[in-house]
């Protein structure tokens, strides 16, 4: 798979679903998309850039083991949940600010907290089967 | 998309408006507790000498969470929390009675010992495989499926569970392990379809997941709904689950593989919570059809418990030998589920969590002895009882224990459970209960004879002159368990009104529906 126009386009595809897998974890809210969904996309832009520039780059790149991004995603997760404790209503209810910046208002919840939470512990997940299975094809 | 946020006019349409209660955060309190510290102890995996130092004391915390909330629920009674504060049935619902509540406790106590025990038993490697998180996160699964009001979402923790257990199964990547593992994890996921298909099924026929609605609509469906078909299935998928013949054989090809501390783990926790979702859904949420298949549960029952302690009867491998003592204890608990009655129902959550103890107290048990004796094959066993006296006095105790003689804590969910069967007319049952005590007996007698009271023979002396002395950590794992268990026999009166209270919950279960409906008015 390392033919040259994979390898030159690879780095910019990457980015980009990157960068999409964003777009689609904040829109999740209201509209299709989410943590999930969005998780799986950037889960795949690391497996492609595995695939076209080897393994090791890609370890290098995102720094922490993908185990301990999905636990830190989890981390998250749960936190966003626990919130609720502060404000005196059952666990995991849905707490919103709406501060307003530039005169547009931004809708701010404790469930994005919690879409961004599944998002790590999805990429982390895949990500680190993705990046194992390649490695076991070098072999 | 961009257009200014409205608040809803009125929340009460939707939200629980119900003040919280301080007290009331113990009842989701230790299953995000579990997932918090299991994923602190997921980020920190490479730090196998923080660990223990994290785990273990987050393990008292946990045991002190759910002994509150076993406290809360004895004097408030049954108390639920539904999730995001959407109204029940849309939320999810956990709701704590005394059964959850009780054996929840039980569990984390059983945990703090695993945790403590493991610190010996697992060493770096292991702990690098991730033993800590596994068992923050598998008992995350156990607390959840305890604690949990809603169907689906108990299938959401037995998953939960099961992929930890996986884990733990194959903590060290060894030929034997991995071929354990095979054999738990796929007749394991069988189990898991049909659970998923019986869930699928009763959502068509109820449109509803949560089991206090579930127990409310059960009434009116019970003419024309084919309930009978979804309770089968239930009762075969959670069999499977808590090891009961004759879908009981994933158990003994795998209970002997993974490490000790793991056994000891899955032998006390994971076939109780098969146990806890029958009781549960058979013995609360369908007593008509329960009743209706209380004579095959009561042949199950009879031929687990029997076939059970025959196998641990002819095996060589002590370990194999618990493993058939897990299953024979499996079916002393579907008696009781047979019986139904309060008598009954009170012997099997009793007795299950007696089981919890004692079983987990024996893996640790055996694996000290194996430390101390270099194996854990009966044929070359020998000489315990002149190395460790305190430990095969321990030890002995909990034979005694597990065959059901006084005064160990198996002695009293028997006799109710004897006397039970006696007061319907099962007295094949009650035979079947007091033969499967007498070849326990016989089968830990054969192991406390041959691997404690005959002396060692002189080639295995040789290979381990440097005795070593007893691990201390596990010692003290084992010395609490087994307190636990004395404590049980010696003043059973707590535990049998709780196991009383527990089962007279299941039987009636208007106080678990007024906890997550208040003002309606059950049926």
């Amino acid at each position: 798979m390392r033919t040259v126009i994979f390898r030159a386009i690879a780095p910019y595809l990457t980015s980009l679903m990157v960068l999409f897998s964003i777009f689609v974890l904040l829109r999740g809210h209201n509209e299709p998309g989410g943590g999930f969904i969005g998780g799986l996309i950037a889960a795949s832009a690391l497996a492609i850039y595995g695939i076209a520039c080897g393994v090791e780059p890609v370890r290098r790149a995102i720094y922490f083991h993908p185990m301990g991004i999905s636990a830190f995603g989890l981390f998250v997760g749960t936190l966003a949940g626990v919130l609720s404790v502060f404000a005196g209503v059952p666990f995991m209810t849905g707490l919103w600010v709406y501060p307003t910046l530039f005169g547009v208002e931004i809708a701010l919840s404790s469930v994005l907290v919690f879409d961004i939470g599944v998002y790590l512990v999805v990429v982390g997940a895949i990500g680190s089967i993705a990046l194992a299975l390649e490695e076991r094809d070098r072999d | 998309m961009a257009g200014k946020s409205v608040g809803l006019e009125d929340l009460s349409v939707a939200f629980v408006m119900e003040p919280l209660a301080a007290a009331d955060w113990l009842i989701p309190g230790p299953v995000v507790f579990c997932l918090l510290v299991g994923s602190v102890l997921l980020m920190l995996r490479k730090r196998t000498d923080l660990q223990p130092l994290i785990a273990i004391p987050a393990l008292v915390v946990l045991c002190a969470m759910t002994l509150g909330l076993l406290a809360h629920v004895v004097v408030n009674g049954t108390v639920s929390m539904t999730m995001g504060r959407w109204l029940p049935p849309f939320g999810i619902s956990f709701t704590v009675d005394a059964m959850g509540a009780f054996f929840a406790a039980t569990s984390s106590l059983v945990a703090l010992a695993a945790g403590i025990y493991g610190r010996g038993d697992v060493d770096h490697s292991g702990r690098r495989y991730g033993f800590y998180p596994f068992l923050l996160l598998i008992m995350a699964g156990v607390l959840g499926a305890f604690m949990t009001g809603d169907i689906f979402n108990l299938y959401v923790w037995f998953e939960v569970l099961l992929i930890s257990s996986f884990g733990l199964l194959v903590l060290g990547n060894e030929r034997a392990q991995l071929d354990g593992g095979v054999k738990y994890a796929f007749l394991n996921l069988i189990a898991t379809t049909l659970f998923l298909i019986a869930t699928g099924y009763l959502y068509g026929l109820f449109g509803t997941l949560n089991m206090a609605d579930i127990a409310i609509k059960a009434t009116e469906l019970r003419g024309t709904a084919p309930l009978m078909t979804l309770v089968t299935l239930f009762l075969l998928a959670f069999a499977m689950k808590a090891a009961a013949f004759p879908v009981n054989f994933w158990l003994p090809a795998s209970y002997h593989t993974p490490k000790l501390v793991v056994s000891a783990l899955f032998a006390g926790l994971l076939t109780k919570v098969g146990i806890y979702a029958l009781l549960r859904i058979l013995g609360m949420l369908f007593p008509v059809e329960r009743e209706e298949l209380s004579f095959i549960i009561a042949i199950v029952a009879a031929l687990t418990m029997v076939l059970g302690v025959m196998g641990a009867l002819a095996q060589n491998d002590i370990r194999r030998a618990m493993g058939f003592l897990v299953i024979s204890g499996i079916g002393v608990m579907m008696a009781g589920l047979a019986l139904g009655s309060p008598a009954g129902l009170s012997g099997a959550i009793f007795y299950a969590a007696h089981s919890m103890v004692v079983m987990t107290a024996l893996y640790f048990a055996i694996g000290i002895a194996a430390q101390l004796g270099g194996s854990f094959m009966l044929s070359s066993a020998g000489g315990l009882y002149a190395r460790s006296a305190v430990l095969a006095f321990l030890t002995l105790m909990l034979f005694l224990s597990v065959s059901g003689l006084p005064p160990f804590s198996g002695f009293w969910p028997k006799v109710v459970l004897v006397k039970a069967s006696l007061d319907v007319g099962a007295w094949w049952l009650a035979a079947a209960i007091l033969v499967t005590g007498l070849l326990t007996t016989i089968a830990v007698g054969r192991i406390w004879a041959l691997a404690y009271w005959r002396p060692a023979n002189a080639g295995a002396l040789e290979q381990h002159a440097a005795a070593q002395s007893l691990p201390a950590g596990a010692m003290a794992a084992l010395a609490g368990l087994v307190v636990l268990s004395v404590g049980a026999g010696l003043w059973p009166e707590p535990v049998l009104v709780l196991a009383q209270d527990a089962a007279l919950g299941l039987i009636d279960p208007s106080a678990y529906v007024l906890s997550v409906f208040p003002g309606e008015v059950p049926q």
